[in-house]
């Protein structure tokens, strides 16, 4: 009995002792740091993703509670409503921007980009780019070994085996740009993220010049510049023979869509614009009017109906399956026959997109 | 016997080609010559469309002091100044010419008499090699007149030959070198004079007693050049090992360089061309291809033009063999693989090898079994097993650290590594990376020094 | 040629040695010592040896499948070389399922939980090997008796000489060669493990320098002892006998010289072999086991990350 209630006794004594020293080392070796910074950590995602530009959410958090002007710091995963909170409790003006997302800006499925060699190294994006052309004669494309899949925190990338390309879920997407630093062939763009996941953008990067493009790849931009002359709000541009659309200015009206020769302009959420005139072609020119279809419409839905003069309305389901997943008609050279038709089309379409 | 003092492998040497005499491929009639075939600033081209040239004429100017000139190697027309798809399958800047006969600038000496007297001074040596465009031809394609213009404060002590060829299969320098000892001693002599030195060591691995033999009866005759018999051992002809094992000093990581200590390095064949260009006006419009592989028909050495299509080449071989998978650029060790075989032969090619069958193909890796292979077989006393690793990991820092700035990428980890591991894909990938992040930081403090610096002046001018 | 061409980095060569090659290489050094152990302790032998490498690679096997997951990597010899080294280990008068028990300790708590092949931190034929002997301590001492040694009855030379029963010259130089004396089955054979470590240096499997120095630091070690002790002929026996008795030999060629749980460079590998040399002399001499060569491996195995990140191999061109 009196041994257990001596232990009992120096078991107690030796933790006091402990206590107190452990209390004198905490006080002696404490380190000042603001406060806020803590709370500011706890408003931020946690993420530690980087996408802000510091190694972690402590970093930013520091820079947030530190820097007089926060209006260039952005946490892209917690977004405009994190930042506007942050701010608050700061007291100072939160950066504004709107939601992206990031996007392949590359159509070189397997099928429209034939292999031309086989990479027998490391299956790395870096490796393999920094070697050599790729397996597919198109020096810009899609590599296909998932450095992006590798580089997102978010499980918002995934290889998709049929197309041997990268897929982003838009849902998952946070826009950190990890991706796009991870790419060797700087192919994947932050966009921005329009309602329902809809979006219009140029699937390729290539500036090889048209000839060149069309022979390693059927889905390539060849700079031919026909949707910069379509687009009715000048959010195209045209540099070093790939057509670029500011997804700033863009309205989703599609219309370059549709005038795509290749199918490069790629069309996310939404049905492609009718082919066929609804009313009197106002417009004489444009438009490859070939079996309707751009090839480029990634909704298969859209296929059969759009040689049915009927407008669809255009608020329409957001296609279920990735776009790039699907199957696309391959490319017939129809496209050079002059029925030109022009698809003078909806008014309506663009202010349902508005919205 | 001498060698390198670290790490080494013993690749299986596979000389197929060794016993066949230099023969010359009949010319091309279509040549690409790209702008870029050295290590630096590509050349400018200096002809247009249409422009007619002669053999050995100047098509394409130095871009600037770590460039070379690029002269034609037929006689024809600019059809193309543009890009052209390039071995690696990429587009880069080419000069297209159509061969129409073959006439030779007028200044150019084609007779074969040696010509041993020179009277050029050190400068004017320079001058001429650097007018021949005349780089590396082991396969690092440095320039020549760089190497050779000796920086201020710097001094040559000893002129080291690049005779050792230890890649696999590659037999040109060693065809060179039985078949024009003299001229590559005179050469020797030029470039001692070049950088004013007393001594000079060719050095020859103990493999081709041949070639030791001919040039120990040959330099006899010059006085100060000395034939350095090496053991065997890859990678001895990397100029560090080189040195290494020929002066027993080793040059410190970098951005030191040879000169460092005292030494310059010059390939055999360079060497061969220096003569060519000194003594005889020859811009550098040829070179010693060796064109072999275990399953090619006729593996021989064939003097050929720059621009030829390396199809050219495998079509003299005896045509592409039937389960062809890979056909390398260089030797095996170094070589970079091909997916363009009508990309030209340019300056730096000394081989075509042609693998096939199984040899094409990687073997599946396994695990990491710490066997410590790696670290024994590296040349320059490295980690692979860790670097690889890190740079998986993206620990840049730690790369950093662990000197991967170090590594000349002979691949000596990789061909000894048990589980077949790709050690140097992930090596190569961190000193690209790392190397990028050493020159951000420089471009970075510079541009803060000349920051300071026009505050600085801003504020004098105030006062 | 109608493939397409394949293109990867340089090299384009690659080793014809593989990972299954080299293990083979070692289970084929270890044969000599089986055949002499099977010589002198009789067929038991060859059964504890069958049993524990069965043990072993069924282990690996099952584990792999039903556990871990991954590619099987029992085709690659070295659950073999766990299980030979195992029961080199064992005395060979155990009973089966003791080894059956040690084989699930060496392959499932010392190779399989760290990853498998390379991630090992200590080797796993000595892990399971402490194990028994701390769990049956008296199945793992009780040795078979064996015919010329009546004056061990049963002993180990190490454990005798540990009691003042014998003196070092106990048995005649050639016994301790040969290995005609009681002992665990494999590390008897000092001759046979030699020619094996002959092998080994031939097909380059492994470099000399860390049983070259763990012999030599005991060595050593033992002369300054024997220094203090009055020297004599003790001056040769005494290192001598150490060398030779126990699993010095066995220890310090195949077991120390493991490749994931030694270090990678050569300068950490002699600093490890000194670590093992000197721990298993002080073990011997002063501890309360007689053989301390097991204990000594796994001590320096704890090191050898540290080694392994302080320790850099000879820079080129770095004085």
């Amino acid at each position: 009995m009196e041994v257990l209630f001596y232990t009992i006794l120096t078991l107690c004594a030796l933790g006091v002792l402990a206590a107190v020293i452990l209390y004198f080392v905490a006080q002696k070796f404490r380190v000042e740091e603001d406060p806020r910074i803590d709370e500011v950590e706890k408003m931020l995602p946690g993420a530690n993703c980087g996408g802000c530009g510091f190694a972690g959410c402590h970093g930013m958090a520091d820079a947030l509670v530190k820097n007089d002007d926060i209006s260039s710091l952005f946490c892209p995963v917690g977004g405009g409503e994190c930042m506007k909170a942050v701010a608050k409790y700061l007291g100072k003006a939160a950066a504004e921007k709107e939601p992206q997302v990031a996007t392949v800006r590359c159509g070189g499925t397997c099928e429209k980009r034939p292999r031309t060699s086989q990479f027998d190294g490391t299956k790395s994006c870096a490796v393999a780019s920094a070697l050599y052309v790729g397996e597919t004669d198109c020096a810009f494309g899609c590599v296909g070994y998932g450095d992006c899949v590798e580089a997102c925190n978010f499980d918002a990338l995934h290889m998709n085996p049929e197309t041997g390309m990268p897929a982003v879920d838009p849902d998952k997407c946070v826009a950190c740009g990890a991706c796009v630093s991870a790419c060797p062939k700087h192919i994947i763009e932050l966009r921005k993220k329009f309602p329902k996941n809809r979006a219009v953008y140029v699937g390729c990067v290539s500036k090889d010049k048209g000839a060149v493009v069309m022979k390693a790849c059927k889905a390539g931009c060849i700079g031919c510049g026909k949707c910069v002359k379509t687009c009715p709000f000048g959010a195209i541009t045209l540099i070093d023979n790939v057509a670029w659309i500011d997804s700033s200015k863009c309205k989703l009206c599609r219309k370059c869509v549709n005038e795509c020769p290749t199918g490069a302009i790629k069309l996310v959420g939404m049905d492609p614009l009718p082919k066929t005139p609804k009313v009197a072609p106002a417009k004489p020119a444009a438009a490859a009017a070939k079996p309707a279809t751009a090839t480029a419409t990634p909704a298969p839905v859209a296929a059969k109906p759009s040689a049915a003069p009927v407008e669809k309305p255009v608020a329409a389901k957001p296609a279920a399956e990735k776009p790039a997943t699907s199957e696309e008609k391959p490319q017939t050279p129809v496209q050079e026959t002059p029925a030109k038709e022009a698809p003078k089309a909806a008014p309506a379409a663009e202010k349902t997109e508005e919205k | 016997m001498r060698t390198f003092p670290i790490g080494g492998v013993h690749p299986s040497a596979n000389k197929l080609s060794a016993g066949k005499p230099i023969e010359v491929l009949p010319l091309p009639d279509v040549v690409n010559i790209p702008l870029g075939q050295h290590i630096g600033a590509p050349a400018v081209a200096k002809v247009a469309k249409g422009d007619m040239v002669l053999t050995g004429q100047l098509i394409a100017e130095a871009g600037g002091f770590m460039s070379a000139n690029i002269h034609s190697p037929i006689s024809g027309t600019v059809t193309a100044v543009g890009p052209q798809v390039n071995a690696q399958g990429l587009r880069q800047p080419m000069i297209t010419i159509k061969r129409e006969g073959d006439d030779w600038v007028e200044t150019i000496d084609r007779s074969e008499t040696l010509i041993k007297e020179c009277t050029l001074d050190s400068k004017q040596i320079i001058e001429k090699i650097k007018a021949a465009g005349i780089v590396g031809m082991g396969g690092a394609t440095f320039p020549t007149h760089v190497k050779l213009s000796i920086p201020p404060g710097k001094k040559a002590e000893i002129l080291i030959i690049n005779g050792v060829e230890c890649e696999p299969y590659l037999t040109s320098d060693h065809r060179t070198m039985l078949e024009r000892g003299e001229e590559l001693l005179v050469g020797v002599t030029i470039l001692m004079k070049a950088i004013s030195v007393t001594h000079a060591v060719i050095g020859i691995e103990n493999n081709k007693p041949d070639a030791i033999a001919h040039l120990q009866k040959l330099a006899a005759g010059y006085k100060g050049v000395e034939v350095m018999p090496l053991q065997v051992r890859y990678p001895q002809g990397g100029e560090k090992q080189l040195i290494a094992a020929v002066t027993g000093r080793q040059v410190p990581p970098p951005p030191a360089l040879p000169i460092d200590v005292g030494a310059v390095v010059c390939n055999a064949s360079t060497t061969v061309a220096v003569y060519e260009a000194v003594q005889k006006n020859k811009p550098l419009i040829e070179r010693v291809v060796t064109i072999t592989g275990k399953s090619v028909k006729n593996p021989r050495n064939l003097r050929t033009r720059m621009g030829t299509p390396i199809s050219m080449l495998l079509e003299a071989g005896g045509g592409i063999p039937e389960n062809t998978g890979k056909i390398i650029n260089g030797g095996p060790m170094m070589g970079r693989a091909m997916v363009n075989l009508e990309s030209p032969v340019t300056k730096g090619c000394s081989g075509i090898t042609v693998m096939s069958g199984k040899d094409a193909v990687r073997r599946e890796p396994s695990q990491c079994i710490k066997c410590a292979k790696c670290v024994a077989a590296c040349p320059m006393g490295l980690e692979p097993y860790l670097m690889a690793k890190l740079a998986q990991k993206h620990g840049w820092d730690s790369l950093e650290e662990n000197m991967i700035t170090s590594c000349i990428e002979c691949g000596c980890c990789q061909s000894s590594c048990p589980s077949y591991l790709p050690l140097l894909d992930w090596v190569r990938l961190g000193k690209q990376t790392v190397m990028g992040r050493i020159r951000a930081r420089a471009a970075a403090a510079k541009a803060k020094a000349e920051a300071a610096k026009a505050k600085e002046t801003e504020a004098e001018g105030k006062k | 040629m109608a493939n397409k061409l394949i293109v990867a980095p340089a090299p384009h060569v690659q080793s014809d040695r593989s990972t299954a090659l080299i293990m083979r290489d070692v289970v084929i050094a270890l044969i000599p010592a089986l055949a002499v152990s099977t010589y002198v302790f009789g067929a038991d032998v060859l059964f504890v040896t069958a049993v524990s490498v069965l043990a072993c690679v069924l282990f690996e096997y099952l584990i792999q499948k039903f556990m871990v997951g991954g590619p099987l990597t029992i085709n690659n010899w070295s659950a073999v070389v766990t299980g030979v080294l195992l029961a080199f280990n064992l005395p060979a008068s155990i009973p089966w399922w003791i080894v059956v028990i040690g084989a699930l300790v060496s392959i499932g708590i010392a190779k399989m939980t760290f990853g498998g092949i390379g991630k090992n931190p200590f080797n796993p034929a000595l892990v399971g090997r402490v194990f028994l002997l701390l769990a049956y301590p008296v199945q793992m001492t009780s040795f078979p008796t064996v015919e010329g040694c009546d004056a061990l009855s049963g002993a180990t030379m190490l454990a005798a000489v540990k009691q003042g029963a014998v003196g070092f010259d106990a048995l005649g130089i050639r016994n301790l060669l040969i290995g005609t004396m009681p002992g665990s089955m494999g590390e008897v054979a000092a001759l046979a493990l030699l020619l094996g470590f002959v092998y080994l240096l031939w097909r380059k499997v492994i470099t000399w320098h860390i049983p070259v120095t763990i012999l030599g630091t005991m060595a050593v070690f033992a002369f300054l002892v024997a220094m203090t002790r009055g020297g004599g002929a003790l001056l040769w026996q005494m290192p001598l006998f150490h060398v030779l008795a126990g699993g010095a030999l066995l220890g310090s060629i195949y077991m120390a010289t493991d490749y994931s749980s030694s270090p990678m460079t050569v300068k950490g590998g002699v600093i490890f072999a000194f670590g093992i040399g000197v721990i298993t002399m002080l073990i011997r001499l002063w501890g309360a086991y007689p053989e301390g060569m097991s204990f000594a491996i796994l001590i320096m195995n704890s090191v050898v990350p540290l080694i392994n990140k302080y320790v850099k191999p000879k820079r080129f061109g770095v004085k």
